[in-house]
């Protein structure tokens, strides 16, 4: 038994059936715990005051945001090499979750910055990447919407997501250059996940698990839509011709 | 060398249009492609110049034998007819254009601009291109379209000649070309029982 | 594949459009800056590399849908890739003519446009050769976008839209390349990852725009 099995649609539709209410469940429980564990039941920063929890959004949804490209990177490669519709279709599916996560990691940021940097917005390096990576997201789904054969509409947003993936990584660097070459080393870093407190850390780590089985939950979830769409249309297409 | 096809699928879109479409064609004979329109002639067609995927089946030419022409002609209205010509010579190597200009008679417009040509005029021009490409199986989709009756004629005799040099020709066409070596091929034959669509989201039952 | 850009560049000349149009646009935005920010030098002088580039790649963006939809829409396409020619060299050929007809001729103004805007005096060679580095890359991924949209009926503005993201590298380096020289301080990194950009999209881009041709015609 492969993997490659649960490429057919029917097998696909049969095991997401059997798994998504329990990833449902343990996504709930995960965001449950991380979220009011870590909103309620931490101290506050000495620094930042409470407003140091909004990390427990902020961070995995950023870390979603890039996740998800990368799932998309390889449904798109498996696309192409094996020509799985539900490899496709998968992509197609965690694309708009992909764009909101960036989106709540956008707005979260904006909101933690005000209050820290006394800015909401500033052309750090961390930011403009996210920045970029949602008008990659936008291309993306722009390409799936505007195209009707689906097969085609397959092989060329995975293609766009092939050559978007080398793009927004050189971009990523790009933005490293170009913001150091202003501002003489960022003056607005972002970096914590190293520095921040086991108090903070386990809540933090639920949080994460909470958001990635959120994601795969939401990734079933709109597969089978799609993988049902697909079959109204083949059904009524066998209708048209009996 | 002759032309083998066989059980060749053919897809427009997402749907199978043609399965099992299994022919062959001798070196110096023609085939008329007949079937009420969307019965999947241009697709056919498509398919076998390598234009679309090949779901299934087998052609033992090369693509690189053959020579398509459709619909559209690919005439450039900017550019004058004899600039039309050696762009598609120089294209497939061969760098003559004399023979297709004599056949079709097209030395007078040589210098024109192909946007100051009647429709049967650009047909004409756009028909002329398959000497240029030196290929032996031609692939033509609807060749007779707006062309008048005696350049259908004067169209047929280039065919002939084709063949006659041991060329193949695989013709979409509704009009009797009147040629001597031709056969007739139906395709809605090869309409496929709608239990042939080999959709995997067809397979199985899931709600 | 000669004859194909000769034909390339024979039509965009007489089709009057080309690189006529592109310019027009490119002195257009370079005039509208200073209605924007003000006739202030010091203000101009300190954005005019930025200006420059992100004019030339916006005019270099208007004639991409026309790289391959006018050969679609008249049959060409399909007779091209029928023909012995291989499609990744047909695309880099298209590349190279919109290149010659929009990139460059952008490129030789930029340094004229650069008085209008009181560019810097260390920064006129180097627009003129970050541009002349850097446009080719721009109009790559433009072929790239315009193989993606062929095939769809209003692709115009999802052309923009797919192909502007893949330029931020480009316009970042290459505007550095100008930002720096302008300063005074070296620019040598910039201006080499400039044309690294550009040798990879030579590379790279010819193989992914004939995959996307090759879609939209089946």
């Amino acid at each position: 038994m492969s993997l490659w099995e649960y490429a057919n649609p029917v097998r696909f539709m049969r095991l997401s059936d059997r798994v998504l209410p329990a990833v449902s469940v343990l996504a709930v429980v995960g965001l449950a715990i991380g979220l009011v564990w870590g909103f309620f039941f931490t101290p506050d920063d000495y620094k930042q005051g409470a407003t140091v929890k909004i990390i427990f959004l902020h961070v995995p949804s950023a870390m979603m945001a890039i996740n998800i490209w990368g799932m998309m990177l390889v449904t798109s490669l498996v696309w192409l090499v094996r020509r799985h519709h539900v490899s496709a279709l998968a992509a197609k599916a965690a694309a708009p979750i992909g764009l909101t996560m960036t989106l709540i990691a956008l707005f979260t940021g904006a909101i933690w910055g005000e209050p820290m940097w006394g800015t909401y917005w500033a052309w750090d390096p961390r930011l403009t990447s996210f920045m970029i990576l949602f008008v990659f997201y936008l291309g993306y789904i722009a390409l799936w919407a505007a195209i009707e054969d689906p097969d085609t509409a397959g092989d060329l947003t995975s293609i766009l997501c092939l050559v978007g993936s080398v793009f927004a990584l050189l971009s990523r660097y790009a933005v490293n250059f170009w913001s150091q070459g202003l501002h003489q080393g960022a003056s607005l870093s972002l970096d914590k996940a190293q520095h921040v407190d086991n108090a903070f850390y386990i809540p933090l780590l639920f949080s994460i698990a909470g958001f990635i089985l959120l994601f795969v939950a939401l990734v079933l979830l709109r597969t089978r839509t799609e993988i049902r769409l697909r079959r109204i249309s083949a059904l009524l297409t066998r209708e048209r011709q009996a | 060398m002759d032309l083998k096809v066989s059980d060749l699928g053919c897809r427009r879109g997402e749907d199978l249009i043609l399965s099992g479409v299994s022919f062959g064609v001798k070196a110096g004979r023609a085939l008329i492609l007949r079937g009420p329109n969307g019965s999947g002639k241009t697709t056919l067609l498509r398919n076998l110049v390598g234009l679309s995927r090949r779901p299934s089946g087998a052609v033992n030419a090369s693509t690189d034998l053959m020579a398509y022409a459709a619909h559209a002609d690919g005439i450039k209205s900017q550019l004058t007819v004899e600039e039309n010509l050696r762009f598609w010579a120089q294209v497939f190597g061969t760098n003559d254009i004399d023979a297709a200009v004599e056949h079709f008679s097209l030395e007078p417009l040589l210098r024109r601009h192909a946007q100051h040509l009647s429709a049967g005029q650009k047909r004409r021009l756009g028909l002329s291109r398959l000497l240029l490409t030196g290929r032996p199986i031609w692939m033509l989709d609807e060749p007779t379209v707006s062309l008048d009756v005696e350049n259908v004629k004067i169209f047929a005799e280039m065919i002939e000649n084709h063949l006659a040099t041991g060329g193949i020709a695989v013709i979409a066409t509704h009009v009797d070309l009147g040629l001597k070596n031709a056969d007739i091929l139906e395709i809605s034959q090869f309409r496929p029982r709608h239990d042939e669509q080999q959709n995997p989201f067809l397979d199985g039952a899931f709600s | 594949m000669r004859a194909l850009l000769t034909r390339d560049l024979a039509l965009a000349l007489r089709s009057g459009g080309g690189f006529g149009l592109s310019l027009a646009f490119f002195l257009i935005v370079t005039m509208f800056v200073p209605f924007g920010v003000g006739p202030s030098s010091a203000t101009l002088s300190l954005i005019a590399p930025g200006i420059l580039w992100i004019g030339a790649l916006l005019a270099c963006l208007l004639s991409l849908d026309r790289i391959f939809q006018l050969d679609y829409e008249d049959g060409t396409l399909d007779l091209l890739v029928t023909s012995p020619l291989p499609m990744e060299g047909v695309v880099a050929m298209k590349a190279l003519a919109h290149w010659l007809t929009t990139g460059l001729p952008l490129t030789l103004a930029a340094p004229l446009f650069g008085f209008l805007l009181n560019l810097p005096s260390g920064g006129y060679l180097w627009i003129f050769l970050s541009l002349l580095v850097g446009t080719p890359a721009l109009s790559f991924l433009g072929a790239f976008g315009a193989a993606i949209t062929v095939g769809l009926k209003r692709g115009g503005l999802l052309l923009s839209l797919l192909v502007l993201p893949l330029y931020i590298p480009t316009l970042i380096f290459g505007t550095q390349t100008v930002v720096l020289a302008a300063k005074g301080l070296d620019n040598q990194t910039a201006f080499m990852m400039l044309a690294a950009l550009s040798l990879l999209t030579f590379a790279l881009i010819p193989f992914a725009a004939a995959f996307a041709v090759r879609v939209n015609l089946r």
